[in-house]
């Protein structure tokens, strides 16, 4: 048995404000896990690994450990960027099963909606001592322009269309309707997306996710400990990750690391896409989820546009519900970084607790996936397969 | 020492990368060089001291053709100024990011040949950008 066959996810929750220019982003941290150990029905008191990512203040678990007082024996600050919390669900199942914790919490904020950050539209900042800086920062790179080169090669290469990628955030739109907590939960059309304003060509601004303040955090423990809780079971079945790196300058930009990742997660899981009943696929923009579907077989390479087309993606409606909640496009993308939100919908999913109008029937498998840092043509990435026992 | 030399001397993404100094001396004077390695011959982006694809330490600079095709590309359009980000893949072999200038936006499209110019950056280096043919 694998490592992460080991452990499960016993506690989630995702902050409910989506503005909140009133908390530090260290108290926006302690509320989420606040409220994922409830949901777990456990108390500050039993966690002893503390996992977190370069948005917490300080860029390290010893900040945040000491705010909330917390008694660790396990720590893991991996910074991977957006996916960095679908990481450390690995990272946690595997410390869980070499005995290094027992009750793993990790935890995710951060305020950009409130402190005005143009997240997608200014250029990166790159410092200096970073190997790839003098050869980007000049050009004057923003994540939306990178993405829209991606969407520009798909379209070159495969015929793939404007409006198969608005059909994206048309299903997104279609799910974030039903949450009360959703940023955007306007139903809207392939017409209004082409409608909306060209941000970089070809991508225009509802092909782009939200920026929201918020966060979530996991809780992840052991099986005895995990049966002991009143809490539905979802197992980590299978977790991949790796760096897509940029090749030397030999790349593809018609593929993610979630070939790699998902790969991995599949192996390790025993299963296979078809029998993925929900999928949480990071969107911070249309085409993104476009590749990774591609990317981690759903569909054939390159068939991607028909697959997202006509509603494929919306619950009831199409072969594969993914982002039920309303996803980075509607919903929330707390902190710019989409992976938390990802697990925590999935984990809904398989408790049977999301909106009972986008809940999946006998949901029993649901998969989690992201990439993380932009770095040109790669990226980091993650994704996790989860199970309800 | 001309003026161009100091200009590319301050800067902080020349300073911190002292390796890579032949080549922004090269392009101080409009001259574009690229990282070939000895041992499998074959030319990487973005420079480093040795071959990111065999990891040979053999590797020197050799003067570029300049010529390429656009390989992707977007009209950062939301900029106050906008502009064109662009990968250019290099008759060489890699792709490198970079800027179409003097173009028409509407013109450009994947697979349009390119030849390289040089440009300012605000921190002194000079950056290889391209331009249609
Ligand atoms: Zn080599």
């Amino acid at each position: 048995m694998s490592a992460t066959g080991k452990a499960y996810i016993a506690g989630a929750f995702e902050h409910p404000t989506r503005y909140a220019s009133t908390k530090s982003i260290a108290d926006l941290h302690f509320e989420c896990a606040q409220g994922a150990l409830a949901d777990a029905g456990l108390t500050f008191a039993d966690v002893d690994g503390y996992f977190c990512a370069g948005d917490v203040p300080g860029a390290s678990p010893a900040w945040l450990a000491d705010y909330m007082n917390l008694r660790l024996r396990h720590l893991d600050g991996t910074e991977a960027g957006g996916c960095s919390y679908l990481l450390h669900i690995a990272h946690a199942a595997e410390a869980i099963a070499a005995n290094k914790c027992s009750v793993a919490l990790i935890t995710l904020s951060g305020k950009p909606r409130s402190l005005g950050v143009a997240t997608g539209t200014a250029v990166r900042q790159i410092p200096p001592e970073r190997p790839d800086a003098p050869w980007e920062i000049a050009y004057q790179p923003t994540i939306v322009a990178v993405n829209a080169m991606f969407a520009k090669r798909h379209m070159y290469e495969f015929g793939t269309t404007r409006e198969q990628l608005a059909w994206i955030k048309v299903a997104a739109s279609h799910h974030a309707q039903h949450n009360e907590h959703a940023l955007l939960r306007n139903v809207v059309t392939v017409e209004d997306v082409l409608n909306s304003p060209v941000i970089a060509d070809p991508l225009h601004r509802l092909d782009c996710c939200v920026i929201t303040d918020g966060g979530g955090a996991l809780v992840v423990t052991r099986p005895e400990i995990a049966k002991s809780l009143k809490r539905p079971l979802v197992r980590i079945a299978g977790c991949g990750e790796t760096v897509k790196t940029q090749t030397g300058g030999y790349i593809d930009l018609t593929r993610t690391g979630a070939a790699a990742s998902g790969a991995a997660a599949f192996a390790e899981a025993g299963v296979k896409p078809a029998d993925v009943k929900y999928a949480s696929v990071y969107d911070n923009f249309t085409i993104m989820v476009l590749i990774q579907l591609e990317d981690l077989g759903f569909c054939e390479h390159g068939k991607g546009g028909c697959f997202v087309a006509d509603g494929n993606l919306i619950s009831g409606v199409g072969k594969l519900p993914w982002n039920t909640d309303g996803g980075g496009l509607c919903n929330n993308h707390p902190a710019n970084r989409g992976g938390m939100t990802k697990a925590i919908e999935a984990v809904r999913q398989l408790r049977g607790e999301a909106h009972p109008a986008v809940q999946v029937r006998n949901c029993d498998l649901a998969l989690a996936s992201g990439p993380g840092l932009v770095m040109g043509t790669g990226q980091n990435h993650a994704t996790v397969i989860l199970e309800r026992e | 020492m001309s003026e161009a030399t100091l200009d590319f001397e301050s800067d902080p993404y020349v300073a911190n990368h002292p390796q890579t100094r032949p080549f922004w001396a090269a392009a101080a004077h409009g001259q574009f060089l690229l990282p070939r390695c000895n041992s499998c011959e074959r030319v990487h982006w973005y420079p480093r001291p040795f071959c990111p694809l065999c990891k040979s330490q053999s590797v020197d600079w050799v003067p570029a053709s300049g010529h390429g095709v656009v390989y992707s590309f977007s009209v950062m359009r939301k900029a106050e100024q906008p502009y064109v980000l662009a990968y250019v893949q290099l008759a060489e072999g890699p792709a490198m990011m970079t800027n179409i200038v003097d173009a028409e936006f509407d013109s450009i499209h994947v697979g349009q040949p390119v030849k390289v110019a040089f440009r300012r950056a605000e921190t002194g280096r000079s950056v290889p950008v391209f331009t249609p043919i």
